[in-house]
């Protein structure tokens, strides 16, 4: 479709992405009210649904804290700011694919009804996940107060930080709700591999602990690099270089071209699938 | 100028879809055919501005389809589709409300899905709300309303659009007899205003009161096309049935 007043849409013809790009910016008002529609019935119906969604990872800061700086003996100080610095990262990057799987999925059903830009939805997953992720954040803060971490400036770093880990993010929800489409199994695969993939990330250890020879794994792990530069700014209270972030920017570009152009190729084969 | 083109479209699909990466390599062991039906067939169709076409036929015959491709919501698998102005399809009411949302959320979720601005919602909500006689009932959440009243937001919300087209899926059948007259005379008025109508309905009658025009479709061809009080009339001779459901 080239512009809104002439559409012409022809057998076999993909998704061109600079057309879907325009889709979505004439559908501001949707992703608006999508986001809107998420983050309304998570939080304002109930205190606790925010509650319940920061119960989870208390938990698991608590146990890792025992596991870690008391059975361990691991020479982590303020073993909770390090751990939930990486975790909100973690998490946001987790559920955001999750909820962009599920959101293509609840959504066929209005996508059969209504023409509107297909990866809306997953845009739409990734722009809640950043909020959810920086209402996180203001928890942690919180946390650091009452035990007494220090707060520092490099702090005001942190959105950049984010802006790329959407930007990687995206990319990959794009590609899985794609491929998720065709194949619903993929789904279950992704979410057994998810704790895989945490683990081979130093979220609870430092990278020190990781054997010489399994390193390399770990480095390569993109999460690896994303968390590193939300921890940084919180827990050690260092700006990352330049290099860190032009890095990361550039393999989270490649991640968000990789994901549109299967999304793009994928679309149009969506009917009677969703 | 034609308001929708639709040039040799047919649409086909799978009759079992592959749904998972299981079933695939299951498939590919056993190297079955996978069945095939078309939704639509060659069909070639153009709708003038200005005008209104009934689409009448069986169940299955592909009327839904018909206006999903108009709508570009759906590729076709052969031929294309062409759309001029803006085309706003109504094809099923309460399409995406959400029923921890309000009445008021609703409208203003339910325009951006129809791709309306915040402007031009907040502009035409009050009109929305007296459409729809819920005021009262406005600000609680959806998931308190009856059925009824869900379908009066609904039909409020998709007529009260400023597209030059309009195609409408069988939305007439709700609501109580005053609920569906009011519906009704709003399709009068947009016809008046020289807006395009598809509307598809097992209600011959009213595609008769409404449109000029009439598509009869079955299994995914177009039979006939013509002035509607003709094609109707064939329509019902066919089936052997009176007038009237």
């Amino acid at each position: 479709m080239t512009s809104l007043s002439l559409r012409r849409t022809v057998a076999g013809e993909p998704l061109r992405g600079l057309d879907e790009l325009r889709d979505l910016r004439a559908h501001a008002n949707l992703l608006y009210e999508l986001v809107h529609r998420d983050l309304t019935i998570r939080y304002k119906r109930s205190f606790f649904g925010f509650f319940w969604t920061m119960l989870h990872p208390l938990l698991l800061m608590l146990i890792f804290t025992v596991v870690f700086s008391g059975l361990f003996r691991m020479d982590t100080p303020h073993y909770e700011t390090y751990f939930l610095s990486a975790y909100v990262a973690w998490n946001f990057f987790a559920q955001t694919t999750i909820n962009a799987i599920a959101g293509l999925a609840w959504n066929g059903p209005l996508m059969k009804r209504v023409r509107v830009p297909r990866s809306i939805f997953t845009l739409s997953a990734v722009v809640s996940g950043i909020v959810n992720l920086a209402l996180s954040l203001v928890v942690l803060l919180v946390i650091m107060l009452v035990v007494d971490a220090p707060l520092r400036p490099s702090l005001a770093v942190l959105p950049v930080s984010f802006v790329i880990a959407g930007i990687f993010t995206f990319g990959v929800s794009l590609a899985l709700t794609a491929v998720c489409v065709f194949f619903a199994d993929v789904r279950e695969m992704y979410q057994a591999g998810l704790p895989a993939l945490f683990y081979l990330t130093p979220a609870i250890y430092p990278i020190s602990i990781v054997p010489e020879r399994f390193r390399w794994l770990v480095e390569l792990n993109p999460l690896t690099r994303l968390i590193a530069l939300v921890r940084e700014p919180i827990y050690y209270g260092r700006i990352p270089s330049a290099q860190t972030f032009a890095s990361a920017l550039a393999f989270s570009l490649i991640a968000l071209l990789a994901g549109w152009m299967i999304f793009c190729r994928l679309a149009p084969r969506f009917d009677g699938r969703l | 100028m034609n308001a929708i083109e639709l040039q040799g479209v047919s649409v086909r699909y799978r009759r079992e879809t592959i749904r998972s990466l299981k079933e695939l390599v299951v498939r590919a062991a056993s190297r079955r055919e996978v069945p095939y039906f078309y939704s639509l067939r060659g069909v070639t169709l153009a709708v003038r501005s200005g005008e209104s076409v009934g689409i009448i036929g069986a169940n299955g015959a592909g009327k839904s389809t018909l206006l999903r491709v108009a709508a570009g919501i759906v590729t076709p698998t052969e031929g294309v589709a062409i759309g001029r102005g803006n085309v706003v399809p109504l094809l099923e009411l309460g399409t995406g409300f959400e029923s921890e949302l309000s009445g008021r959320e609703n409208i203003q979720f339910n325009g951006a899905l129809l791709g309306r601005s915040r402007a031009w919602m907040r502009s035409q909500r009050d009109a929305i709300i007296a459409f729809s006689g819920l005021e009262p009932f406005i600000d609680a959440p959806l998931r308190t309303y009856s059925t009824g009243m869900v379908a009066r937001l609904a039909f409020s919300i998709a007529t009260a659009v400023d597209a030059g087209t309009i195609l409408i899926d069988e939305i007439l059948a709700v609501g109580d007899a005053a609920f569906r007259a009011r519906c009704e005379e709003r399709i009068r008025s947009f016809v008046r205003d020289g807006r395009t109508i598809v509307l598809v309905s097992h209600e011959t009658e009213e595609i008769v009161k409404l449109c000029q025009r009439t598509v009869w479709l079955s299994h995914g061809e177009i039979i006939d096309d013509g002035p509607s009080a003709e094609v109707v009339a064939k329509y019902e001779r066919q089936r052997g049935a009176p007038a009237a459901r």
